[in-house]
C-alpha cells in the first residue's frame, strides 16, 4: 500500500477531525443555525440542545459532575486566561491593591520534567491564591502528579488550576478524583475542530468564582460573553465523547507505535537522547534528542515525507532554543537537537517504520557534515573548546 | 517558512563537504559559531602557497539549513579566488544570492566569519615565509 505523503506527526500542534466529529457538525451550520440564547422559537431550542448535549460530553470526559460547570470559549488559550486572570480578578478590593504586581513562583522541573510536589509546597506562602501546572507537558509528554497537587492545593485552601490541553482525551483526567479547580481544554487536541474550547470552574467544594474577561451578553453563566460556536461546540463534545470511548484502547495503541518508533531510531542512531520521563509521559509523545545535529535542520530533510516539531511549534519562528527541553537541565546544544514525534488516531505501523527509517537516514547524512559530530569522533571534548559565539 | 530553491538544493546536494588535515600546507581552518547557539562552522581553504589563489574548500556545518546552504555557497565563491578577493565576500552577497529571509541573516554573517577566520588562520601559518607547524584553528 503506498504512503500517503508527507505523514502527519505532529499531533501536538494540533489533529485532524474526526469524520465522525465533522459530521455531527454540520447539521448546525445549515438547518440547525439557531443561537443557542434565542429561547422563545425552535431554532433557538435546538441549537441550546446541541450545546447541553456538548456540554455533558465533555462533563463526562474531564470527571465533571455538573455540566454547567463546562465554559466554552474560543479555545485552550483563553480558558487559560479567563482562569488565571479571573481568579486574581476576583480578589476583593483590599486584596487586589495589595497585589497591584501580583507575584508568581515558578517551580522547576526536574532532569525528567517532573515538578516535585515538595518543592511546590515549599514555594506556597499566605498570599497564595493559585496553583497552576500544565497536566502533561506539549514537548515532552510528562505527565504531572495533578492529583498529588490538587490535594496540596485543598490541604492549603488554594484554588488549583491546570492546563490539560495536551492531556484530555489522551490520559485519565478526572477533576473530582484529582482535586481540580479550574481546567482548560481545546478540541482541536482531541480531534475536534480549531476555535472552540472550554474551562471547567468548579461549582461545589469550594465554589469558585471568576471574573469575566469579555463583557457583553452575559452568555455561559456571565463568564464569557459571546454567541456559542453551536457547531464548534457540538463537534467538540462529539470529540469528547469519542474520546471517552476509545481512549484506554487507544492510548495503548498509540503508546504500542510509540514504542516501535523509539526502538527503531534508538537501535541505529548513536547519542540519541528521549527527552521527558521514562513512564509518565503522553502515550503519542516521543521526543528525542540527537546529538551533533541541528533540529531546524533535520526537519528540513523530512518536510517532503513527514510533519515534525523541533522545540515547540509556537516557537518555531524564533531561533531560541526550546525552553521546555533546556528547563530540563539538558545541555542547549542538545535543546537545538530535540525532535518531537507526535502519533494520533490515524497512524498506522506503516507510517512509524517510514518515519523511523527516514529520520535515521536523515541524522546520518547531517552527522557526516557535522563539524560537532567530527570532533567528537577525534576525542575532542566539546566544552573544552572556546567557542567564539555571534 | 519555506527555504528558496537555493536554500534546498544546498541542503539536498552541498558542496564540498569534508576536512583537510590542518597541517597541510596551504590549509588554513576557520572554526566559528558556539553548538549552544545552534551554529556551528568549520570551513577550511587550501591555498596554493606560491600563486596565494584558493584550490580548494571545504566545510562541515552544525546548524539550520540556511547556516548549511550559507556555508556551501561560501565554499563554491571561494574556489579560484586569490586570498584578497576571497576576503571581499560579504555576508549580503550571500543573503542576495540564498535569497534569506530576516530571521536567517546571521546564518549569512556566520559564513562571512568563517571566511575571515579561515584566511587569519591561513595568514598565521602560512604566508610569513617558512611554515609554523599545524596549531588548533580555534
Amino acid at each position: 500500500m503506498a504512503l500517503k505523503l508527507p505523514i502527519f506527526m505532529d499531533s501536538q500542534s494540533t489533529t485532524p477531525v474526526d469524520p465522525r466529529v465533522l459530521e455531527a457538525m454540520i447539521p448546525y451550520f445549515t438547518e440547525k443555525f439557531g443561537h443557542p440564547a434565542s429561547r422563545n422559537h425552535p431554532f433557538g431550542w435546538e441549537a441550546e440542545s446541541g450545546v447541553d448535549v456538548a456540554r455533558d460530553q465533555i462533563a463526562k470526559l474531564i470527571g465533571a459532575r455538573d455540566p454547567k460547570e463546562i465554559v466554552f470559549t474560543s479555545g485552550g488559550t483563553e480558558a487559560i486566561n479567563l482562569a488565571l486572570k479571573g481568579v486574581v480578578e476576583t480578589l476583593d478590593v483590599c486584596k487586589r491593591l495589595e497585589r497591584q504586581g501580583v507575584e508568581v513562583t515558578y517551580v522547576p522541573v526536574g532532569r525528567d520534567g517532573l515538578v516535585d510536589v515538595e518543592a511546590v509546597r515549599a514555594a506556597l506562602t499566605d498570599k497564595t491564591i493559585l496553583i497552576s501546572i500544565m497536566f502533561a507537558n506539549n514537548e515532552i509528554g510528562t505527565i504531572q502528579p495533578v492529583a498529588a497537587l490538587g490535594k496540596l492545593a485543598k490541604e492549603k485552601g488554594i484554588i488549583f488550576h491546570t492546563d490539560a490541553t495536551q492531556a484530555v482525551g489522551k490520559t485519565p483526567v478526572d477533576v473530582e478524583a484529582m482535586g481540580i479547580d479550574l481546567l482548560s481544554a481545546t478540541a482541536h487536541m482531541l480531534y475536534g475542530p480549531k476555535g472552540v474550547g472550554a474551562l471547567y470552574v468548579r461549582r461545589k467544594n469550594p465554589r469558585v468564582r471568576i471574573a469575566p474577561m469579555v463583557d457583553g451578553g452575559g452568555h455561559e453563566r456571565g463568564m464569557r460573553s459571546g454567541t456559542v460556536p453551536v457547531p464548534l461546540v457540538v463537534g467538540f463534545g462529539k470529540a469528547a465523547e469519542i474520546s471517552r470511548e476509545v481512549m484506554a484502547e487507544e492510548s495503548q495503541r498509540l503508546a504500542g507505535l510509540r514504542d516501535r518508533l523509539q526502538e527503531q531510531i534508538v537501535s541505529k542512531v548513536d547519542e540519541a537522547y528521549v527527552n521527558g520521563h521514562p513512564t509518565l509521559r503522553l502515550p503519542h509523545n516521543l521526543n528525542i534528542s540527537f546529538a551533533y545535529v541541528e533540529g531546524e535542520s533535520v526537519l528540513m530533510g523530512l518536510n517532503k515525507e513527514a510533519a515534525l516539531a523541533s522545540g515547540s511549534a509556537c516557537t518555531s519562528a524564533t531561533l531560541e532554543p526550546s525552553y521546555v527541553i533546556s528547563a530540563l537541565g539538558v545541555d542547549s546544544e542538545l535543546a537545538h537537537s530535540s525532535i518531537r514525534f507526535g502519533l494520533h488516531r490515524f497512524s498506522t505501523e506503516e507510517e512509524v517504520d517510514f518515519v523511523a527509517r527516514k529520520t535515521v537516514e536523515v541524522i546520518h547524512r547531517l552527522r557526516e557534515m557535522s563539524p560537532l559530530y567530527e570532533l567528537a569522533k577525534e576525542g575532542v571534548d566539546l566544552k573544552s573548546i572556546h567557542w567564539k559565539a555571534e | 517558512m519555506a527555504y528558496s530553491d537555493k536554500v534546498v538544493d544546498h541542503y539536498n546536494n552541498p558542496r564540498n563537504v569534508g576536512s583537510f588535515t590542518k597541517d597541510t600546507p596551504g590549509v588554513g581552518t576557520g572554526l566559528v559559531g558556539a553548538p549552544e547557539c545552534g551554529d556551528v562552522m568549520k570551513l577550511q581553504i587550501k591555498v596554493n602557497v606560491e600563486t596565494g589563489v584558493i584550490e580548494d574548500a571545504k566545510f562541515k556545518t552544525f546548524g539550520c539549513g540556511s547556516a548549511i546552504a550559507s556555508s556551501s555557497l561560501a565554499t563554491e565563491w571561494l574556489k579560484g579566488r586569490t586570498v584578497d578577493e576571497a576576503a571581499k565576500i560579504k555576508n549580503t552577497d550571500i543573503v542576495n544570492e540564498l535569497k534569506l529571509p530576516p530571521v536567517k541573516i546571521h546564518c549569512s554573517v556566520l559564513a562571512e566569519d568563517a571566511i575571515k577566520a579561515a584566511l587569519q588562520d591561513y595568514k598565521e601559518k602560512w604566508s610569513a615565509s617558512e611554515a609554523p607547524a599545524g596549531r588548533d584553528a580555534s
